[in-house]
């Protein structure tokens, strides 16, 4: 077993080594705001249609709501998770799950390691799954799917679906109570860096920024014409009139369901959402990602075959 | 005879689902095999959190062969239909039998439906157990389409017997039946090969697989209880908790750990709430300071260093969650003292309690008027139940409660007191949810009691208002347990209050407030008239007193109130005597016996009803009771059939003059003296009493009937007689309406 890693983008490298040697295509994070690892293309619109897939990267996600100024020793606006999706989801997905555990340095004979009923539901993507959280030693490390509907289409094959909490999970490892005080790079660097010198001015600034100073009329409209955006991408007859060819544009529509989920997310953290509307607005995004899914599966990653192929 | 065992593995099942999977395998295996024409001696389930195990004993090794004999064409029939016959019967001329008829001779076949062997059932058996089973969620996984509660990986399926042991063949899905298993996922995974139920569980204990749930709750429960006791502590009981640990573990290893100072402050019920809810851990409770100061944790493993890492690791969770909940009960401190326990509700007025009901604040703005108007019922300081009415909602916008929605009512009250609110506020917060079952205690003091029924009463006219009411199984909005609270607040408390009044004016309230989409203020004005003008018992009355106030009040408003408010007060009042039939029935008091007290007037004051039909019970019992009541009825099937044939009511008073026997004059005397000793005791609603009085005209009553023809010659004396008995029935039907009763 590997020995013990010694800072936060350790653990994050050996994981990215671990799953690449298992096959999965390493992936970079997508470059928009998003809540969570499955919102990445790479899992919400690759889950869907007949085509294998397998990716792993590291998603920076944003929760504003999560915000405490840097203070929290575990609540963060910005974190890290690392997401594989593995579509079939592989017979031995579990010892594959275990043996990330180990690469990380957690040694499985002195650990707890619990599967722990806890189904996924995400009513923004219309989606649901069945698994588990994951607990070591009481402590839950990560997120484990079988999903079963993305975008309100039956998922088939079934993806099978890891999400790493990174920041809880390297204090674990690393044995760490403050996320602030988390050595980033090795401690022994000539430039030693603290999670927390990188990390800690920006939790104030952007936790005063959602909670105080994010312009909710301007989020508002933003949301208006995300929605708009994106629903006009849709209605684009499939034939390109530039190159003749068959283009559907569910990516870029993704994208504007994206930037209308964290921008409902930023609204909900400046407090002008009321609880009816909450609902409303969460039908909202989930009926973009319905129409997404919709479009994807008309493309051929999304397992769409030309009628003379097929 | 041989002996089946069938094991099938899988990814962790949810700890919650394995009773009822352990239930459902042996039902639909052993349902399956005995209608195939198997029988077994002993069934018996198990389950971990990664098997199912069934083992049947004594199983037959086949089905018994089946004759049948089916009667064919006879044989001078057409060719054609011959051909038929041997189609349908799958068998060849020469298998025929000729059997002479009364017709002459036709053909018999005898089919020999030959017995199947076992393996061939088991097989279809578990295939279709495997495909059907009722999780209740299940998944598909990879390219498959089996459902599964999780993956499932190996189906292990043998019949063992003196002769050895056999696989039974079958394949679902691509997975193929076999005679190995696994053991513990770490500790000794390998896989290995069993021959019978007795090698296989102690090979699976070798592997660390204690395979019956009942065994792993015991070990767990005795070790936890070692580890408590061993430091002077005590481990706090919990069926639930142990029941779902045991689900979580094939080998379960007790840990006990201690809660740092910091947190020992915090109230109990957070300390175990947090422990039991997010890490599953079984609070420890030091008996001499009533404080929870420790915790067990139940690993699913052994380890070199005796678990000291996976305890040190769960110590760590539990202070992060701790933390968490010290934070949440800061928090919470803070802004009641800041704001106050009214304050810290501000934001309900955002929450939506029913999109046709209106938000929280709403809600609580009417069960504050409410309140106000039972407290009086209820010997409660009015004022007091309003400010209770207006707190106890509170804890719903705490952190805490935010956080444990099941500390909701309970931190209300730790709240109020911070607030330095009254106490009788701080227990009306935990209290005015109560009794949310049948045998939850119900609250005493006034100001618990006006608020919990004030929560009640309007939740339950709110939905009658807007037509959401419970049907068959679905009761989504728990009214039924909402109705039973309020029949045994009131009953408990005894507490006499027209039920129809209670429900009027709040019911009107929510109508006129969803007709006039909340703009219905104006109204208040008309609903203060109605109540000053009182809500009288009898619902002709009632109506008069809304007619009278209709004066002030629009057409529209009238309608409402007479229409929609009285039916459906009237609809709710039904729906509360179902649930006291319920409720009576199993105190032991018969369903006619409330049916006959029910049609009396007063019927919606509920501790009225009770009181009657305790006396009727009673008195029902006796030998007096019981003849009463034949004479009685015998009294009233004359009268009916006399009153059906002459067309006339025989109500007009009788005359002793026209008596001729001295059974007769007898009983007059007796009714003259009963009629009596009645009334003032119904009036002073002493119905054992009354119930005695009546008891005391059954000998006159059976003298009569043997001494006297009531369809005498005489007409005068006939009609007499006729007018005798309505008095015996008026007077019996004075008490209740004795002819709902059975018997």
């Amino acid at each position: 077993m590997a020995d013990a890693p010694r800072s936060f983008q350790e653990i994050i490298l050996r994981l990215m080594t671990y799953w690449a040697s298992k096959g999965c295509a390493v992936l970079q994070p997508y470059d928009m705001e998003v809540g969570a690892g499955t919102f990445h293309p790479a899992t919400t619109l690759r889950s869907l249609g007949s085509r294998p897939w397998a990716a792993a990267y590291v998603q920076p996600s944003r929760r504003p709501t999560d915000g405490r100024y840097g203070e929290n020793p575990n609540r963060l606006q910005h974190y890290y998770q690392y997401q594989v999706l593995i579509k079939p989801s592989p017979p031995d997905l579990q010892a594959l799950y275990l043996g990330s555990l180990e690469a990380i340095g957690i040694d499985l004979g002195l650990h707890d390691i619990r599967f722990v009923e806890d189904d996924w539901e995400s009513p923004t993507l219309g989606a649901w799954g069945l698994g588990w959280e994951v607990w070591c030693d009481g402590m839950e490390v990560s997120q484990f799917t079988y999903f079963q509907q993305v975008g309100g289409h039956d998922c088939r094959p079934v993806s099978g679906e890891l999400t790493y909490g990174l920041e809880r999970l390297a204090m674990y490892v690393l044995g760490i109570d403050h996320v602030m005080e988390m050595p980033f790079n090795d401690p022994a660097s000539p430039i030693p860096l603290k999670y927390g010198g990188i990390f800690r001015q920006t939790e104030e600034e952007y936790s005063r920024h959602n909670f105080d100073a994010a312009n909710t009329e301007a989020l508002l409209r933003h949301f208006e014409d995300a929605e708009a955006e994106c629903e006009k991408l849709l209605a684009f007859p499939a034939e390109d009139a530039n190159s003749g060819k068959r283009i559907i544009m569910a990516h870029p529509a993704y994208d504007q369901c994206i930037k209308a989920s964290h921008l409902f997310n930023l609204l909900d953290a400046r407090g002008v959402i009321s609880v009816t509307e909450r609902q409303a607005y969460i039908g909202r995004v989930r009926a973009l990602a319905k129409k997404c899914a919709d479009a994807f599966v008309q493309t051929e990653a999304g397992g769409w075959v030309a009628e003379a192929e097929a | 005879m041989p002996e089946l065992l069938i094991e099938l593995f899988s990814e962790e099942i949810p700890a919650r689902m394995q009773g009822a999977a352990r239930e459902a395998l042996k039902k639909l295996v052993t349902d399956g095999l005995v209608e195939a024409g198997l029988t077994y001696g002993h069934a018996e389930a198990f389950s971990t959190p990664r098997r199912l195990t069934l083992v049947l004993t004594d199983l037959t090794a086949e089905s018994p062969t089946l004759q049948e004999e089916r009667k064919g064409p006879s044989v001078s029939a057409p060719e054609k239909a011959i051909e038929g016959f041997l189609r349908a019967t799958g068998l060849r001329l020469d298998q025929l039998e000729k059997r002479a008829d009364k017709k002459g001779e036709v053909w018999f076949a005898l089919i020999e439906k030959p017995g199947r062997k076992a393996p061939e059932i088991i097989a279809e058996v578990l295939d279709r157990t495997i495909r059907n089973f009722p999780w209740p969620k299940s998944m598909r996984w990879g390219n498959g389409t089996l459902k599964w509660v999780r993956p499932l990986h190996s189906i292990l399926c043998i019949l063992s017997s003196e002769a050895g042991t056999e696989v039974v063949p079958l394949e679902v899905e691509g997975i193929a039946a076999g005679d190995t298993t696994a053991g513990h996922r770490f500790m000794a995974p390998a896989r290995f090969s069993v021959t019978n139920f007795e090698d296989y569980a102690a090979k699976l204990k070798a592997a660390k697989v204690v395979l019956d749930p009942a065994e792993r709750a015991e070990i767990i429960w005795h070790d936890a209880s070692q580890l408590a006791f061993a430091q002077g502590l005590e481990l706090v009981e919990d069926k639930g908790l142990l029941a779902e640990v045991a689900g979580l573990v094939e080998c379960p290893v007790a840990l006990m750990g201690a809660i740092a100072e910091d947190f020992l402050h915090l109230p109990p019920e957070v300390l175990q709430t947090s422990m039991k809810e997010h890490q599953k851990f079984f609070s420890v409770k030091n008996p001499k300071t009533g404080r929870i100061e420790g915790f067990v944790t139940v690993a699913n493993r052994e380890t070199a260093d005796h678990g000291a890492t996976i305890l040190k690791g769960n110590q760590k969770v539990l202070s992060a969650r701790l933390s968490d909940a010290r934070f949440f009960w800061e928090h919470d401190l803070r802004v009641v003292k800041t704001e106050g326990l009214e304050g810290m509700g501000a934001g309900l007025a955002n929450v939506t309690f029913h999109n046709k009901l209106g938000s929280q604040a709403a809600r609580i703005a009417r069960i504050e008027a409410l309140a106000r108007e039972i407290a009086p019922h209820v010997g409660a300081q009015p004022d007091l139940a309003a400010e209770a009415a207006r707190v106890v909602k509170s804890d719903l916008r705490s952190a805490m409660v935010g956080e444990f929605p099941e500390l909701q009512g309970l931190m209300g009250s730790y709240y109020a007191r911070a607030a330095g609110l009254p106490e009788p506020v701080a227990a009306a917060c935990k209290d005015h949810y109560s009794p949310l079952g049948p045998s939850d205690a119900v609250p005493s003091e006034p100001v618990s009691v006006a608020v919990a029924l004030a929560d009640k009463i309007d939740t339950l006219t709110g939905f009658w208002a807007i037509d959401e009411k419970p049907t068959g199984s679905k009761d989504p909005f728990a009214l039924r347990r909402a109705a039973l609270g309020v029949i045994r607040l009131v009953l408990e408390n005894g507490m006499r209050v027209g039920m129809r009044m209670q429900f009027f004016i709040p019911m009107l309230g929510h109508l006129i407030s969803i007709k006039t989409q909340g703009k219905g203020l104006l109204a208040r004005s008309a609903i203060e008239t109605i109540k000053s003008l009182g809500f009288p018992r009898e619902a002709s009355l009632a109506q008069k007193s809304i007619e009278a106030a209709a004066v002030h009040m629009s057409d529209e408003l009238t309608n409402i109130a007479i229409n929609e408010g009285m039916t459906k007060c009237d609809d709710l009042l039904s729906f509360f005597h179902d649930r006291l039939k319920v409720f009576l029935k199993d105190e032991g008091i018969r369903h006619d016996v409330i049916d006959a007290v029910l049609a009396m007037p007063g019927n919606d004051d509920l501790t009225l009803v009770v009181k009657r039909a305790e006396a009727l019970s009673a008195f029902l019992k006796t030998e007096d009771g019981t003849n009463l009541l034949q004479g009685f009825k015998r009294a009233n099937n004359i009268l009916t059939q006399a009153e059906a044939k002459d067309g006339v009511e025989y109500s007009y008073g009788a005359d002793p003059k026209f008596a001729e026997s001295d059974a007769e004059r007898a009983l007059f005397a007796a009714l003259d003296a009963a009629e009596a000793a009645l009334a003032p005791a119904m009036q002073a609603e002493a119905f054992a009493e009354a119930m005695a009085e009546m008891a005391k005209l059954r000998s006159p009553i059976d003298a009569f009937f043997t001494a006297v023809q009531i369809n005498a010659e005489n007409q005068i004396v006939r009609r007499n007689r006729l007018n005798l008995l309505s008095r015996i029935r008026q007077i019996c039907l004075s008490v209740a309406d004795l002819t709902k009763l059975e018997g």
